[in-house]
């Protein structure tokens, strides 16, 4: 084929220009390549089949029901075990007709709530101070990882001696909980920010609160975020922990006695509103996310 | 005042028009960079010329008039490691300076010093006090629509209107809404000159700017720039290792080697100049040879 033209010596006795590489008398033959396809075959057709995006989300969801069904209902685990789906709808028709569930789910919300806000608000004033300044990273920072390696529980006691054990004390304990996932990240946030970008924010004019309002708040943004949905997670997981203590009301207090009662409908009740709940958070934190960082064009997988 | 500047440039000798811009500087803010090497700043420009005796006694006050750039014995080491040694230079109002240099050349250390970023040197730095830089990295603000970081840091009435006519005329009207990271990269450079146009600067310091751009989106980015210096003659130190870029565009050509400005030299070629011309070649060649490239290879 072509392999005899390019390596063909020219006029002059050299080889041609493809053969330049190899010296002369050692000239290389070229291979005849073997041509493939690159795609294998694996071709994707933009008109596949296309399931709306929140169908294909729901599908995993739906398909652990339908097994929790399948178990139940056959009788493969009895109601003592595992409660049916309908023994649980039946268990939240009942709690809420007498007003235990409303009760229980505004206590536990108004705990996680308030720890959130002074967790949030004081991991951020932390964050804020070794941020931006050297000397609050050296007293608050070090500090701040150090505390971080303790177990939020193993504080209990000492919080129970300091505080009690009425509302403060579990309120008390989830921001505690919720201070240091906003700290590490918001803090990582704040030194992630791109030095250039402030460099060139001086260039151009900016001053100290300039600097702070236009760049480094909108650039630890999102590391704040990131913390805020972590320390909503925390915050579920420690109100079950704060309602094991001395409480009459509350999630965690219908988990504990439902346990006491035999009663798995009440308890997968329980962690099906706890589900919910964090879904729900994590929700707001996506559509806080989505109107904040619309500028941000990230990888959304493929 | 770049319609002032404009007039004074058209016809009169670069001094004439220059001393405007100077008297600027001068009056505006007194010490944009003033060092000398003990450290105390400087309160005029003058003061620091008669004490040093750099400049002759006779040229009294005016001896930076019509600059807008003046830098003499300026040394910058990074501890033992000496990347500017001993630099003078001079740009005049309204002059289009490339500085050219090898990676490490200390070129980029040079524009940093001179847009005031650097403070640890020794020597005398004078700066017009109107001086914006454009980055090789647009350097926008993400969460900053493309408006927003043209009015960056500026403030007043009419400052949108400006922005809008900055954006217009580096040929994005209409864009002043979108985000950085959906322009392109020839487009995000194009925000980032009008960001730094809209503040009518007399002195604009470009780093490589157009050196992550592609060829042919760099070749409608020269035309745009030399477009925009005809139209606001600021004086431009424009850093590039692009030897053909400052042929084309600089009135003047300066080579950095190794902390010092080895070559001075003036381009007298008249504009548009085509890269094939003879005199274009010759300076191509005594510059790549400045810059210890054998053009045979290159």
């Amino acid at each position: 084929m072509t392999t005899a033209q390019t390596t063909a010596p020219t006029a002059d006795g050299r080889p041609s220009a493809v053969g330049a590489a190899p010296p002369p008398g050692a000239a290389v033959a070229v291979r005849a390549p073997v041509l493939e396809d690159p795609t294998r075959g694996r071709r994707s057709h933009d008109g596949r089949l296309t399931v709306p995006g929140w169908v294909r989300r729901l599908s995993g969801p739906l398909a652990l029901l339908a097994v929790w069904w399948l178990v139940t209902g056959t009788g493969l685990a009895s109601g003592r075990v595992l409660a049916s789906p309908l023994a649980v709808i039946r268990a939240a028709r009942q709690l809420a007709g007498d007003g235990e569930l409303t009760d229980a789910l505004g206590a536990s919300l108004y705990r996680v709530g308030w720890g959130l806000l002074f967790g949030v608000a004081a991991g951020l004033v932390l964050a804020i101070v070794a941020g931006f300044f050297r000397a609050g990273e050296h007293l608050v920072d070090s500090s701040m990882n150090f505390l971080r390696t303790i177990p939020v529980i193993a504080l209990l006691p000492l919080i129970i001696i300091w505080i009690g054990i009425g509302e403060s004390a579990k309120i008390f304990l989830i921001a505690i909980g919720v201070v240091f996932p906003v700290y590490m990240n918001t803090f990582a946030g704040i030194r992630g920010v791109d030095l250039k970008l402030v460099e060139a924010g001086r260039t151009f004019g900016l001053g100290r609160l300039g600097l702070i309002r236009r760049i480094i708040i909108p650039g630890a943004l999102p590391g704040f975020l990131v913390g805020l949905r972590w320390s909503m997670g925390v915050a579920w997981l420690l109100l079950v922990f704060a309602e094991q203590v001395n409480t009459n009301t509350g999630i965690g207090y219908l988990l504990t006695s439902a346990q006491g009662w035999n009663r798995t409908d009440i308890i997968i009740l329980c962690l099906v509103i706890y589900g919910v709940l964090g879904l729900l958070c994590d929700g707001i934190v996506r559509i806080l996310e989505r109107s904040l960082l619309s500028w941000r064009r990230s990888f959304t997988g493929t | 005042m770049a319609t002032q500047l404009h007039g004074h440039l058209n016809g009169a000798a670069p001094t004439e028009a220059a001393a405007a811009v100077l008297e600027t500087a001068l009056l505006d803010e007194v010490a944009p960079a003033q060092r000398v090497p003990g450290g105390t700043a400087r309160t005029s420009a003058a003061a620091s010329a008669a004490e040093d005796g750099v400049v002759d006694a006779s040229a009294g006050g005016d001896a930076t008039a019509g600059l807008a750039v003046r830098v003499r014995g300026l040394r910058r080491a990074f501890g033992d490691h000496v990347v500017l040694d001993g630099i003078d230079l001079d740009v005049a109002a309204g002059e289009f300076v490339a500085l050219l240099g090898r990676s490490g050349s200390g070129k980029s250390t040079l524009l940093r010093i001179l847009g005031g970023f650097d403070t640890g040197i020794s020597g005398d730095v004078l700066a017009a006090t109107r001086r914006s830089v454009v980055f090789q990295e647009a350097r926008l603000l993400p969460w900053t629509r493309a408006l927003g970081n043209v009015t960056l840091g500026l403030s007043g009435k009419d400052v949108a209107a400006r922005g809008r006519a900055a954006l217009a005329e580096v040929g994005l009207a209409g864009r002043e809404r979108a985000w950085p990271v959906t322009l392109s990269g020839g487009e995000a450079q194009r925000v980032a000159l009008a960001r730094a146009l809209v503040r009518e600067p007399e002195l604009v310091m470009l780093d490589e700017p157009f050196g992550a751009l592609d060829a042919l989106t760099r070749i409608r980015m020269h035309a745009l720039l030399q477009e925009l210096c005809r139209r606001h003659r600021p004086a431009v130190l424009f850093v590039t290792h692009d030897v053909d870029e400052a042929i084309l565009l600089a009135d003047r050509v300066l080579v950095l080697t190794e902390g010092r400005l080895s070559l001075d030299l003036p381009v007298d070629l008249p504009t548009p100049r085509p890269r094939t011309g003879p005199a274009f070649g010759a300076l191509r060649a005594r510059l790549l040879r400045e810059l210890g490239v054998d053009e045979k290879a290159a």
